[in-house]
């Protein structure tokens, strides 16, 4: 999508190159392509429309400075407004006032409200908090097995109670039995129900009466469609909700639901669930989804995140011992170590601008599997080992190989690409190899 | 008056109704006004733009051409329109042609998997048919649990392996079990997966090799499920998942809801796979047959 926008952002700065200004007629063609950008995005017809008319009134009108060109100038009008509609900033959850701080979770069925209890306890245990987690779920059968499962895995304390069928009574118990066990966070689960299912939502209230939260969040797939607006009005205008967390959004949606979520209640997006394992949840930041929306990668998140990766001095260091030829197996375990601290690949990968088209056919698994099986073969060798890597003989590398579960060819191939390495480094450094810099590859 | 504000007085006016969108528009002339209007409605019910665009355009020649000269013909038109797209995809699930048959299902997280094995074993049992479930989903949490009790409620036989084991050694012994148990239909329940995670799709593509060798010329039906309340990405969903798996026909979910899950035109212009059943509602009931004359009345909310 972003390449399309930008094809015919370049049409639009040809037309209009000369003229200096943003107008009415020559931002025609480039309103239409956003409409089209965030429609396919899911973003909420009404939604869609008012925010155009306020991009138009933005733009029209705006000077073209000489160091943009005017389509980029547009781009850039349509992001910081998608940007501020999402929410300036991070919006942290409520805990306010005398513990136990209570959050509900609420949403339609199958939107998350499960995983996203025991994400939700996970991140607050890192946070030095006592959670507990509770299931109001009496409906869907194994519901609360499947919440009981989730906390033994994260290690975090799961209400249970011997044939409580009522949620209501299940609310008030979990409350006692929290000061008793001394829990500061109660995570309660309840059962999935639809927008417009009057009784159910009548049930979300008494519970909520019950429960008192400090804050109410619903889930919403982040697949979602048109209807997301219809679902978030629906539970705010009902239950009264604090704020969102966007679950699925590490699959190819683009997430317009946000947009028309944050419209329509102007509540906060909180969190959004990126994967289907429990610590991946990620604050939520407007900006990035605002990139997402419009199909542009997240640049801004890649960049912050191999600044932190790659911290400066490192990397100086690095240049230094690649310029004096001493480059150990140390140092490339240290590299292994900057290359995944950036995440996942994929993760990484996604962040470039059009790579969700080619993301089916290229197979990353692979990648990520010999990266692991490279740092298990140096993490199985000794210091002096590591730093002197001529004294790896046939017995050490047998050892090696045992130590990290591969095979001494395996050890012989990570030596042979270190090997190579070291080789091209000491061309690149020598100049040999013309047009090359060494800066180039670590930086 | 702020953006917020625009936007929540627009929507207390529009409840999103299709039908009193359609009907207000209808009460002028047809002009681009009222065409505008009936896309509007077309991409809130999901259908995508393209589609709700091109479906205008038919309106529009067909107006041009003066079949639709009263604008209360343009409803009637309309639903022509979308009924025969539909119509190529309606096509009912044919269980008897092979003994046992082997469904398996797939689809992303959270669409109601469990429950739509569920709904169809029911409809098989009280049909007379003997039915096997098998555990496929050993990731989530409690899956197996969960369609273990809908197992005894329903009074369906059940194979199931510890959570975290092969899901393809589950499907081996499922197979295995049905011919021993002389079985009619085996419903294959999976774990949910997003079509972009590779590694989950080679999974899958495992699961169907072991069904393939072991009945030989099952999966009868790799029957894709769809969460109605999604958009756009259905489309992706689709795509992704027939490329690698071959879907020989869908079902959608929670139809009962406001969405529409309008993006089964595109989805049926573009993949021209069977729709197998859609879910109206949590009973276990409410599961139908899929009919493109229903859909199109639903969809233009008649």
């Amino acid at each position: 999508m972003f390449e399309r926008l930008q094809e015919r952002f370049e049409t639009l700065f040809k037309k209009i190159k000369g003229q200096g200004k943003l107008t009415e007629e020559n931002i025609k063609e480039a309103l239409r392509d956003v409409r089209i950008a965030l429609l396919e995005a899911d973003v909420n017809y009404k939604v869609v429309k008012d925010f155009l008319e306020k991009v138009k009134e933005k733009a029209i009108g705006q000077g073209v400075l000489t160091s943009i060109t005017p389509g980029q100038l547009f781009i850039k009008i349509v992001y910081d407004e998608l940007t501020q509609l999402l929410g300036s900033s991070h919006s942290p959850l409520n805990l306010g006032g005398p513990p136990p701080h209570p959050i509900m979770l609420i949403g339609l069925q199958g939107s998350g409200k499960t995983t996203t209890a025991g994400k939700l306890a996970l991140f607050l245990r890192k946070k030095g908090k006592r959670p507990l987690l509770i299931s109001t779920d009496t409906r869907r059968p194994a519901a609360m097995e499947q919440l009981k499962k989730i906390s033994s895995q994260i290690d975090v304390p799961f209400f249970s109670f011997e044939g409580q069928k009522d949620p209501l009574s299940i609310c008030k118990d979990a409350r006692q039995y929290a000061i008793k066990t001394y829990s500061d966070v109660l995570i309660f689960d309840t059962a999935g129900r639809l927008h417009i299912d009057e009784d159910l939502l009548e049930e979300l209230v008494e519970q909520k009466k019950a429960i008192s939260p400090c804050e109410v969040l619903l889930t919403v797939d982040g697949m979602t469609g048109q209807d997301a607006l219809n679902i978030a009005k629906a539970f705010d205008e009902k239950i009264g909700v604090t704020g969102f967390i966007l679950t699925k959004m590490d699959g190819d949606a683009r997430g317009g639901a946000a947009l028309s979520i944050k419209a329509v209640t102007g509540k906060p997006i909180k969190f959004i669930g990126t994967g289907e394992k429990l610590d991946c949840l990620e604050q939520f930041h407007p900006e990035r989804i605002a990139s997402r929306i419009l199909g542009m990668g997240d640049i801004v998140s890649l960049v912050e995140k191999a600044q932190e990766a790659f911290e400066e001095k490192k990397a100086k260091e690095l240049e230094r011992k690649l310029r004096t030829d001493q480059f150990t197996l140390e140092d490339f375990r240290e590299q292994l170590r900057q290359v995944k601290k950036l995440g996942s690949i994929e993760s990484i990968l996604s962040m470039i601008p059009g790579f969700s088209k080619f993301r089916s056919s290229l197979d990353l698994s692979e990648t990520e599997k010999e990266l692991k099986k490279m740092e298990a073969i140096l993490n199985s060798m000794t210091k002096k080992e590591r730093l002197n890597p001529q004294i790896i003989d046939g017995s050490r590398r047998l050892r090696i190989a045992k130590g990290s579960g591969t095979t001494v060819q395996d050890v012989n191939e990570l030596l042979r690409k270190y090997n190579e390495l070291k080789k091209l480094m000491r061309k690149l450094t020598r100049g040999e190899l013309k047009g090359f810099k060494p800066g180039i590859f670590f930086r | 008056m702020g953006f917020l504000e625009r936007i929540k007085e627009g929507l207390k006016k529009t409840r999103y109704e299709l039908k009193a969108r359609l009907e207000a528009a209808l009460k002028g002339p047809l002009d681009e006004n009222t065409l505008r209007e009936i896309e509007e409605a077309l991409i809130l019910s999901d259908c995508g733009v393209e589609t709700s665009t091109r479906l205008v355009e038919k309106l529009k020649e067909a107006w041009k051409k003066g079949h639709l000269k009263d604008p209360k013909d343009v409803k009637k038109v309309l639903r022509e329109i979308i009924g025969e797209i539909l119509k190529s995809v309606e096509r009912p699930l044919r269980i008897d042609n092979y003994r046992p048959f082997t469904i398996l299902t797939l689809g992303v997280n959270g669409v109601g998997k469990t429950t739509t094995v569920a709904k169809i074993g029911k409809a098989l049992i009280s049909d007379g048919k003997k039915v096997l479930f098998g555990a496929c989903d050993t990731f989530r949490a409690a899956a197996i649990e969960q369609l273990s009790e809908w197992a005894e409620r329903l009074g369906a036989e059940i194979v199931k392996h510890k959570e975290g084991s092969d899901p393809a050694a589950v499907a081996y012994d499922a197979i295995k079990a049905a011919s021993a148990r002389n079985v009619d239909v085996v419903i294959l329940d999976t774990a949910g997966r997003l079509h972009t995670k590779s590694n989950l799709i080679e999974e899958m593509k495992k699961i169907k090799r072991v069904i393939a060798r072991e009945t030989g010329s099952g999966p009868h039906e790799t029957l894709l499920i769809l969460d109605a309340t999604n958009g756009q990405n259905a489309i992706q969903q689709v795509k992704s998942f027939h490329e690698a798996l071959t879907v020989s026909g869908l079902a959608i979910t929670k139809l009962d809801g406001t969405a529409k899950g309008g993006f089964i035109l595109p989805v049926s212009e573009l993949f021209k796979i069977p729709i197998r059943y859609i879910c109206v509602g949590e009973k276990l009931e409410d599961l139908l047959p899929f009919s493109a004359e229903e859909f199109s009345k639903a969809l233009l909310e008649e």
